[in-house]
């Protein structure tokens, strides 16, 4: 038995289901929504790799682009943590809770 | 052999945790479930044959982004029992929702690679993985390159602005000042009449 490019591809669609199955249901805690869209993001950086290390070299493509497309991808998913805890940390400093039911307060 | 025993081991713990970020109660064993989550998705792009970004996942997210939440989670004092209810009331159309999903991906899938398997494609075995990816990231993503460290900067001084608070009441050193204090700004001569004292 070989593990194909399937295998790997059927990984990351389970795991991107299990990031949004995530967010639906823990609709209260801002901090597990952010872990569930960097189980999204880890999601899509597992396709990205199958799919680079799968691929033939044909002409005028490099296979290595899917890998630091990856690279970009969790570079900007630090970031996002990042700026993500700084906005949580700001809103529990105003509102003494996180959450999420009362953050449209601004009807917006 | 030991490759398929690997991989399934990998992605049942990976998946695994996946599920218990999710459905743990604790938001510290959520970041637990987090880290072991990618430290096992990290193993699936070793076995692929990505060694450099498995090793970049382990630095940035099990080193960087797993600590930071960590951190966040233990500094704020919330309740999270509280956060907690509504579980159930979200559980069915949550589940709906994943189930779509996750069919229409299967679905697509299954029609690409009907009746396909493929292997994993050697590598050139004289070049290693960080060689290849070093020779493509300097030179045709260099610009790219570039603007990822430049949004990496703005997050930094972002995350710094919107954390950043003047309190009052709050004594802090302000070099400058204290440096620049001469005899006439730092001292005051009064006359005290007997009996009377400082005001």
């Amino acid at each position: 038995m070989i593990i194909g490019l399937s295998h790997y591809l059927a990984v990351a669609a389970i795991l991107f289901t299990i990031g949004v199955f995530g967010i639906f249901v823990n609709r209260k805690n801002v901090i597990v929504i952010l872990m569930c869209i960097e189980l999204i993001l880890l999601a899509v950086n597992i396709n990205f790799v199958s799919f680079s290390t799968h691929m033939t070299d044909a002409v005028g493509s490099n296979p290595m682009a899917g890998q630091v497309f990856a690279l970009f991808i969790l570079t900007v998913a630090a970031a996002e943590a990042a700026v993500g805890l700084a906005i949580l940390v700001v809103y529990f400093r105003n509102r003494g809770n996180i959450n999420v039911e009362n953050i449209d307060l601004m009807k917006g | 052999m030991l490759t398929v025993i690997s991989f399934y081991l990998l992605a049942f713990i990976s998946i695994a945790s996946a599920f218990m970020v999710v459905a743990s109660k604790n938001p510290v064993h959520s970041v637990m479930y987090l880290i072991l989550t990618f430290f096992s998705a990290a193993g699936l792009f070793i076995l692929m044959g990505a060694e450099f970004l498995a090793l970049l996942i382990i630095m940035v997210y099990v080193g960087a982004v797993a600590v930071l939440f960590l951190f966040v989670v233990m500094m704020l004092d919330v309740d999270f029992v509280e956060l907690k209810q509504g579980f159930l009331s979200y559980l069915p159309v949550g589940v709906l929702v994943a189930v779509i999903l996750l069919l229409e991906m299967l679905m697509v899938g299954a029609a690409y690679f009907a009746g396909e398997t493929k292997t994993v494609v050697v590598r050139d075995a004289g070049i290693s993985n960080l060689e290849a990816f070093g020779q493509v990231l300097y030179t045709d993503y260099a610009g790219v390159f570039e603007a990822a460290g430049f949004v990496l900067l703005v997050a930094m001084i972002g995350a710094i602005v919107l954390t950043l608070r003047k309190r009052d009441g709050v004594r802090k050193q302000i070099p400058f000042e204290q440096i620049s204090r001469t005899k006439e700004t730092g001292l005051k001569v009064v006359d005290i009449e007997p009996g009377v004292g400082i005001e």
